[in-house]
């Protein structure tokens, strides 16, 4: 590339940075091996130099055409009156009267137009219920894992006497409490099948993965950086990397070329949420062969996916990179999980014969789940890619759309929310170059769910398949 | 023979390397000195004993007591299908019975002077996520903030850092008991507008810290007014509120909102937390609060980065809603702490140091500029090296505070029992009868 001779004049404090989350490369889309070949892939990147001024903030879009959609996934919330919230956003800034906002307010309008934000909201205004409502918007829209949840109730249940109060109302370590770290590392090497070990103190905790990654993204890039992101991949990291950092993202879509000298995110959330044929393969393990990269890799994890407790808000960074750790470790401050569940969580994480036991039996239901799932897409002449883990499928309705583009793709959606009302995620919201494509999660779901689900999808999918 | 190829070490951000983190400060340089030898009781009398660290220890066995009492609210108990729920629960709106909780919690606070709309409450990890996130959305990178100095050296990190917008201090001094005055702010403005620097709002922290004392109602009034003259936002940190040590005399923004029918209320946010007034700093709660919509919704929104436990939530709901006991848990606590406060003001008086006549907090304002070599910032830190290595006590130099005059120290004593503060205390006697001999 043209760039790359720039790039070598540079001091190595500028360049690109990459992100990869694993779980859009265990569940490929057609065309990527899957396996432990994957990560050897992973290090072919384009290499070229994008660091710039800081960008301009985005200015506010004077006619939004669509209200900011107050939240994703919500229940019975009163709403503050919108037309407050519209008229304002309307109003250039340093109108007479009104103080100024910083421009990240009116950047953060525009993103909730996404279909990812737009389906959340139908569900939580009328969500379904077998019995209380069934008719509601089904949730095929949100990574959430349900199916295995009764262990760890009963896990709860059985286990929890201790006083809540004791060692832990007082000021914590920001990055967590040592036990807590012990716990994790215990539990990340066990996920990846003990391949290799995970050093306690090499974990900074966070309050989710949300926040782990957006200080990786404050400590690696500077405003107007980016990251390569494989695509496609998950909406909220435009917004969750973007937002406050000023770093951009640049989808890549199929080809890599290695780049020395730029560090590497890999995001393993659903590392234990694995079941198919293919093993999983941290980049931990890689790089413990290779030394030289050490320096560069930084792994983020959390319970939110593989242990269902998006709630309790406990995430991880891990990193080889003593500098990258010092200052992960002071910002956690702004983003640190709260104490009696860092006390829970370590009981539960301590339990190693439980978490052992509930990581295969979740394993099964998750395949059990999909194999269901896709059979019943199947019967519909829908295709999905193979999967080996994740809480969703990636499916192809190429097929069923018109135009065959991202117009097409988007009335195709908005069919299968308003009409059949299941909500689920456009490909396009994920930046996937191919239209046609839609990501579904099953594990919000019931067995019982699945032919309700199917014969509504059905209903949409013939009126696609008949002459217009 | 191989050729030893040096790899290039790979970069961090500006950020990353910056020093605006600020922890190279004395403030938190002598956490260090106590890291390293900690006073105890028994196992290391001799000890530093921790004066720089403001925690409400004083009343925690009210929380404990009620918590066993009510355990089935704050387990999940029998309800198995309330975990589950709780566990799933990661909307940035927070458990509503939750933000209920807390705006109830706020009121009582103010002995029901002011009023909380539950739907203003955004919910944070901390007040520091509360304070950052607010700086993010009212300030663009370079633009500043006024703050009236002495304040808590933790704003340098909290506010800067990660924003990249400014501090510029509204200086204030002993005088008139280091009260703001129009002046003061006005003097503030001009000097950032003179350096071409946007000047976004004002962030007071009322009770101050380190000052230990209220904000008189007038002068809030007049802050107000300021911010109104020139358009800019006003900040009110009250997460020392429930720590006033006469409910009377605390005077909330709120209330002045309140009075004023919630006129200009929409450049007003308040932040606040459980961490001080409850001694919960570890549980990291804290909240936004703010009259202007648009800031609530973004707020709202940001907050995904420092979501407050669901399991948190769920633990504390139901005993910030017991109106009987956070009333007489109020009351309690403020007694306890004014009765500390009297035992630290008239020990330090017998020594023969003076205080700030403050009345809140978990602090005093102590003043050992007559014992300085010079009134010098460098005489300061000469002292405050003696005390900590010496004396053995952890206090904070007021230049670490960004005060500008020297000889000023904040020392906490509501982080340790009695029997400790006595020990202190009758270190600080030997000191400055050792130091009045020796000058």
């Amino acid at each position: 590339m043209e760039d790359e001779s720039r790039e070598q004049s540079q001091s190595p404090s500028t360049g690109m940075r990459l992100i990869v989350p694993l779980q859009g490369i265990v569940q490929g889309r057609g065309g990527l091996i899957l396996g432990s070949v994957i990560p050897c892939a992973m290090f072919y990147f384009l290499q070229f130099y994008l660091k710039r001024r800081r960008s301009p903030p985005n200015l506010p879009h004077e006619q939004t055409s669509n209200p900011p959609s107050p939240t994703p996934s919500s229940s019975n919330l009163t709403e503050l009156p919108r037309s407050a919230s519209r008229s304002s956003l309307l109003l250039s800034r340093g109108s007479i009267g009104r103080p100024h906002v910083s421009s990240r307010v009116h950047s953060i309008a525009k993103s909730n137009d996404s279909p990812y934000y737009i389906g959340l909201d139908k569900v939580s205004a009328d969500p379904y219920d077998r019995l209380n409502n069934p008719n509601g918007v089904i949730q095929l829209g949100l990574a959430e894992n349900r199916l295995t949840l009764d262990l760890i109730e009963n896990w709860i249940t059985e286990r929890l006497n201790e006083s809540i109060l004791s060692g832990i109302a007082t000021y914590q370590p920001f990055d967590g409490m040592t036990e807590l770290k012990v716990a994790m590392a215990g539990l990340m090497s066990q996920v990846v099948g003990r391949t290799v070990t995970f050093d306690p103190s090499q974990i900074v905790l966070t309050s989710g993965a949300t926040p782990a990654i957006e200080i990786l993204c404050f400590a690696l890039a500077d405003p107007g950086n980016a990251f390569l992101i494989p695509a496609p991949y998950y909406p909220g990291f435009d917004r969750d990397m973007k937002w406050r950092t000023g770093v951009e993202l640049i989808p890549v879509h199929c080809h890599f070329a290695r780049e020395k000298n730029i560090h590497i995110i890999s995001d393993e959330l659903f590392a234990a949420s694995t079941f198919g044929d293919e093993e999983f393969v941290s980049m931990a393990e890689i790089i413990d062969s290779e030394d030289t990269d050490k320096d560069r890799v930084h792994i983020v994890y959390g319970l939110s996916k593989d242990l269902s407790l998006p709630g309790f808000r406990v995430g991880v960074i891990y990193s080889y990179n003593e500098n990258v750790l010092t200052v992960s470790r002071k910002m956690t401050r702004f983003s640190p999980v709260s104490a009696p569940t860092q006390r829970l969580v370590t009981s539960m994480l301590s339990d190693t014969t439980f978490i052992k036991n509930y990581t295969e039996i979740n394993r099964e239901r998750l395949r059990a789940m999909y194999d269901l799932f896709v059979e019943g897409l199947k019967e519909l002449g829908i295709s999905c890619t193979k999967s080996s883990g994740g809480l969703y499928c990636w499916c192809d309705m190429s097929g069923l759309i018109r135009p065959y583009n991202e117009k097409g793709e988007l009335d195709l959606w908005d069919k299968l929310l308003n009409v059949a009302k299941i909500n689920i995620t456009p490909g396009s919201s994920c930046h996937c170059i191919e239209p046609g494509w839609f990501r579904c999660c099953f594990t919000t779901l019931d067995e019982t769910d699945i032919p309700v689900v199917i014969e509504r999808i059905r209903l949409v999918v013939e009126t696609c398949k008949s002459p217009s | 023979m191989a050729i030893e190829i040096v790899q290039p070490s790979v970069g961090l951000s500006k950020i990353a390397v910056s020093e605006t983190h600020g922890e190279d400060s004395p403030y938190f340089a002598g956490w260090k000195a106590y890291d390293e030898n900690p006073y105890h009781e028994i196992h290391n009398p001799s000890g530093v004993i921790q004066m720089g660290l403001a925690e409400n220890q004083v009343s925690f066995d009210l929380l404990e007591e009620y918590l066993e009492a009510n355990l089935e609210s704050a387990n999940w108990g029998q309800k198995v299908s309330g975990f589950r729920e709780n566990a799933l629960f990661q909307d940035y709106h927070g458990i509503l019975s939750f933000r209920k909780a807390m705006a109830s919690f706020m009121e009582q606070v103010r002995g029901g002077k002011a009023k909380f709309n539950p739907d203003r409450v955004v919910l944070t990890a901390g007040a520091t996520a509360a304070n950052e996130l607010l700086t993010f959305i009212l300030a663009d990178p370079g633009d500043a903030l006024l703050v009236p100095t002495p304040y808590y050296p933790g704003f340098d990190r909290d506010l800067r850092w990660r924003t990249g917008v400014q501090i510029v201090p509204i200086h204030c001094d002993s005088l008139n008991g280091f009260q703001i005055t129009p002046e003061a702010l006005e003097a503030a403005y001009d000097h950032a507008t003179s350096m071409n620097i946007k000047v976004r709002g004002v962030l007071i922290t009322n009770p101050s810290n380190p000052l230990g004392a209220n904000i008189q109602r007038k002068v809030l009034e007049q802050i107000l007014e300021f911010a109104i003259q020139k358009n800019i936002h006003l900040v009110s940190d009250e997460i020392y509120s429930g720590s006033a040590f006469y409910a009377d005399e605390f005077v909330s923004i709120a209330e002045v909102l309140e009075s004023r029918n919630y006129q200009d209320s929409e450049r007003c946010h308040i932040v606040y937390s459980l961490s001080k007034d409850l001694g919960l700093p570890g549980f990291r709660v804290g909240t936004v609060y703010s009259y202007n919509d648009q800031v609530v919704t973004t707020a709202r929104r940001m907050s995904s980065f420092t979501l407050i436990s669901s399991q948190t939530q769920f633990l504390l709901a139901s005993m910030l809603s017991d109106k009987e006991f956070t009333q007489k848990y109020i009351k309690i606590n403020r007694e306890r702490l004014k009765k500390r406060y009297e035992m630290i003001i008239n020990g330090l008086k017998k020594a023969g140091i003076e205080c700030l006549k403050g009345k809140a907090g978990l602090f005093c304002w102590m003043n050992l500029s007559p014992y300085l070599e010079e009134p010098t910032i460098k005489s300061e830190l000469a002292i405050w090296k003696t005390i900590m290595h010496e004396v053995r006590l952890n206090i904070s130099p007021g230049s670490s505070c960004h005060c500008f005059e020297p000889g000023w120290f904040r020392v906490c004593f509501a982080n340790m029992s009695e029997e400790t503060l006595e020990v202190a205390l009758s270190r600080i006697h030997e000191f400055i009868k050792e130091r009045k001999q020796g000058l």
